[in-house]
């Protein structure tokens, strides 16, 4: 029933390539700013960058198709421009403003763009599993063909409403796509310190859940993965489990020092792993870009980022009479 | 141009910290991700990285120095092709205990902070005054007819369902077993398994997946089969449902009717008996509707089903089998916000909400027998709160009671007393008193139980008390 790795991988274009080197670059350097606005004080509160975690949206995202939906935690801002929302948008939430997607009445851990199809944006471990069922729920009922990637993280995966979302979604056959991202840390704790499973993908096997462990660090192989977990949902044949080994480069918020793990672990996988840096050698390698092309596109990237920045910062707080509104409908 | 390093701030609260190491020095070319230092916060020690790429110009604050201010520039970076030369007056350092806003100018970076705090001087908007809605006309000549809570409360949910494909029933034994209270008898029947849903015994996950669903653009309506249940799910209720709408600045909204008995039953003890009508109403974002009588029952699910509100409904089950008189209409819906006067009086106003106005209406007609006109007022919504008919009922009695099967500690009565006490103050002639539930949680044994809950004598006992008679 369940396979193990996802051995093929899609055949991927010279384009295709530098699309996802883009966008994994734009996440990174986003969140590169966005600590610096941290530490400068403009971005207030808990903050959890997304840094070496960026192959997983940006595969997923290069397989998913207009009206497809995503829900995720707190670690959400990889997975907002993933999508399509506007990078100043984003960013001036995260400083509190009105030209936030949620008029700075959200910030890190809340936003939403039901343009993107974008749900969330969670604060509570675990909480958006059953409502990306929910969504899947919704689009079964209202007989759209469309799929939601329900993301979350190796800690939420010990979550009890999780096993009842599993439970569910295969009972009703949802078309949800389970996205576990196993950045091997849930805050300070390793997976083995919380679980003797072997693996978290298997659990699903107790539902009659497939699923596979995929190579988070590897666009191609999430890419390839995340085809094949839509097109199990969009034949009915209801949810599908992927579990993406990944890491995340700086500690779980911004106040976290990280301790619970080695300088040179940390520097590994890095040197290692390391999902632009592998696109980056692929598109070298295969002289579909020189070294000045990249260069270009750095740049690009450099002048979004400052423009959001920029947005974020000017950006006016919101009207004090914004306290009042949007309570009820 | 040079990029001034600025002292970051590592945590929501830190404010300044010390520069403990450095581990790079003057010269060193750096990338992003690479560590510059090592700075003591109140909590920990941290590791800070370099954000951009170049070499480090000058190191303006000395490893070792304490109490360095967030945003004091620490050091200066520089781009490809500067020197240390074009270290301008952009870099003087000024020192650890001057303002936290150094550096000023150096263009395109983000030195200057002018921005960086909250306007808190600003004054606070005014709290909106709520607008209260009026009861639909009932026409002339509308025939009445009698019903039971539970029937009504089904008529309710079919005469929704017929009007809106995107409503729909879930919870356990709603679809084949027709409610574990019979609450949804027939709807299955007539709706089929689509839209009439047993679920597993899942309350959290169905909770979460009926919430997702209404941001999906359905009309869940959840039935827990008592709200005891709910309290397993009570994170989606009010973590999501709640505080979606405002949280995503008003792009979604998320119409979900979560429902079914609340409050004591009979012989259930401690677990399966507990008033939630305070902790629900306590909460920005839902709107809470606790019904007496089969109408306001019937009307007020109508409303909560078509409204674009999370809606907790708090039904009781001692209520389901009681018969009302309900208006034989094609759509009678009763608003949220609007009280409702069941007797008028002149002496003392009850007011009570759900099953409590059963002591209220009880009481009232042992006070006629003894010359005590009361004024009995049902609340029916809990949120929003119709307190201005309450307010005005008391500037005519200079009297109130509140009846509530609830604990005390805080109460719905308690809320009104407090009201009462900053809006109608000078019209008081006693304190108001609140008729609760005992402060324990409920016994099984029969002469406890009838100890622990609020009695009709207890509300006549309190109605004399405020009338000095």
């Amino acid at each position: 029933m369940a396979t193990a790795k996802s051995a093929k991988k899609s055949n991927t274009s010279k384009e295709e390539l530098l699309e996802y080197y883009r966008e994994m670059l734009l996440i990174r350097r986003f969140e590169e700013k966005a600590g610096q606005l941290y530490g400068m004080g403009l971005i207030g509160g808990f903050c959890h960058l997304y840094i070496g975690q960026e192959a997983v949206v940006v595969g997923l995202e290069a397989a998913a198709e207009d009206g497809d939906k995503r829900v995720t935690s707190y670690r959400d801002h990889g997975h907002m421009l993933a999508c399509g929302m506007d990078p100043k948008g984003v960013m001036a939430e995260l400083t509190g403003r009105e030209g936030g997607y949620s008029k700075g009445k959200g910030g890190s851990m809340h936003m939403f763009s039901t343009e993107k199809d974008f749900y969330g944006g969670h604060g509570i471990v675990g909480a958006q599993v059953p409502i990306g069922a929910g969504l899947a729920f919704a689009d079964k009922y209202l007989g759209n063909d469309r799929v939601t990637f329900t993301y979350f993280g190796d800690g939420a995966a010990n979550q009890g409403q999780v096993a009842e979302t599993y439970n569910m979604a295969e009972l009703w056959d949802l078309p949800v796509v389970f996205v576990i991202e196993n950045n091997q840390y849930a805050m300070g704790t390793a997976v083995k310190r919380s679980t003797k499973s072997k693996s978290l993908w298997e659990r699903g096997a107790a539902y009659g859940i497939e699923g596979e462990e995929v190579d988070g660090m590897d666009v191609l192989a999430v890419k390839a993965a995340g085809e094949k977990a839509i097109k199990h949902c969009r034949a009915g044949k209801g949810p599908y489990i992927l579990e993406m080994k990944t890491y995340r480069y700086r500690g779980h918020s911004m106040s976290d020092p990280a301790k619970y793990r080695t300088r040179e672990e940390v520097q590994k996988m890095r040197d290692e792993k390391d999902p632009i840096e592998h696109v980056r050698d692929l598109l070298l390698q295969g002289k579909h870009a020189t070294e000045d092309d990249l260069k270009a596109v750095d740049k690009e990237i450099k002048g979004i980022v400052n423009e959001a920045a920029d947005f974020a910062r000017e950006s006016p707080e919101p009207s004090v009479d914004e306290l009042w509104t949007h309570i009820y409908a | 141009m040079a990029t001034e390093i600025l002292m970051p701030a590592l945590s929501p609260t830190m404010e300044e910290g010390t520069l403990a190491k450095w581990l790079v020095k003057e010269g060193d070319e750096v990338s992003s991700g690479d560590i510059l230092a090592e700075i003591e916060t109140d909590k920990a020690t941290m590791e800070f990285e370099a954000v951009d790429e170049g070499t480090i110009g000058k190191i303006l604050i000395d490893a070792g120095t304490e109490a360095v201010k967030v945003n004091t520039p620490i050091a200066v970076l520089l781009e490809e092709g500067e020197s240390a030369d074009d270290i301008d007056t952009a870099s003087k350092a000024p020192a650890s205990d001057e303002g936290s806003n150094g550096g000023d100018g150096g263009g395109a970076t983000l030195e200057d902070t002018d921005t960086a705090k909250p306007m808190s001087t600003q004054p606070a908007a005014a709290v909106p005054e709520p607008e209260t809605p009026e009861d639909p006309e009932i026409p002339e000549g509308t025939e009445m007819k009698t019903q039971t809570v539970r029937e009504a409360l089904r008529d309710a949910m079919a005469e929704e369902m017929r009007g809106d494909d995107a409503v729909f029933v879930m919870g356990e034994e709603v679809a084949e077993y027709e409610g574990a209270y019979k609450v949804t008898q027939g709807l299955l029947d007539e709706f089929g398994s689509k839209r009439v849903i047993d679920t597993p015994i899942t309350e959290h996950g169905f909770a979460g997946l009926a919430t997702g669903a209404a941001m999906g653009k359905l009309r869940p309506v959840v039935e827990f089969m008592t709200f005891n249940f709910a309290m397993q799910a009570i994170d989606q209720i009010i973590n999501t449902a709640a505080k979606t709408r405002y949280m995503s600045g008003g792009q979604m909204n998320v119409p979900v009717v979560f429902r079914g008995p609340n409050g004591a039953a009979a012989r259930v003890a401690a677990q399966h008996s507990q008033d939630y009508a305070a902790w629900y109403a306590q909460i920005p974002g839902l709107h809470v509707a606790m019904p007496y009588s089969a109408a306001d029952a019937k009307g007020l699910l109508k409303t909560a089903i078509r409204g674009d509100t999370p809606v907790v409904f708090l039904e009781n089950e001692l209520l389901y089998g009681q018969s009302f008189e309900v208006p034989d209409m094609d759509d009678y819906t009763v608003p949220f916000g609007k009280a409702r006067i069941w007797q008028k009086g002149d002496d003392v106003t009850i007011v009570s909400f759900g099953i409590g106005m059963k002591y209220a209406l009880e009481a009232a007609e042992v006070l006629a027998g003894e010359g005590i006109s009361a004024e009995v007022i049902d609340l029916r919504t809990l949120r929003p709160m119709d307190t201005k008919t309450v307010i005005e009922s008391v500037k005519k009695t200079n009297r109130c009671v509140t009846v509530e099967e609830g604990w005390p500690t805080p109460s719905i009565g308690s809320w009104i007393s407090s009201v009462l006490m900053q809006q109608a103050f000078d019209y008081l002639d006693a304190p108001v008193i609140n008729c609760t539930g005992k402060d324990v949680p409920m016994p099984y044994a029969a002469n406890l139980e009838k100890l622990a809950l609020v009695t009709t004598d207890e509300v006549v006992e309190a109605a004399k008390t405020v009338t000095y008679k």
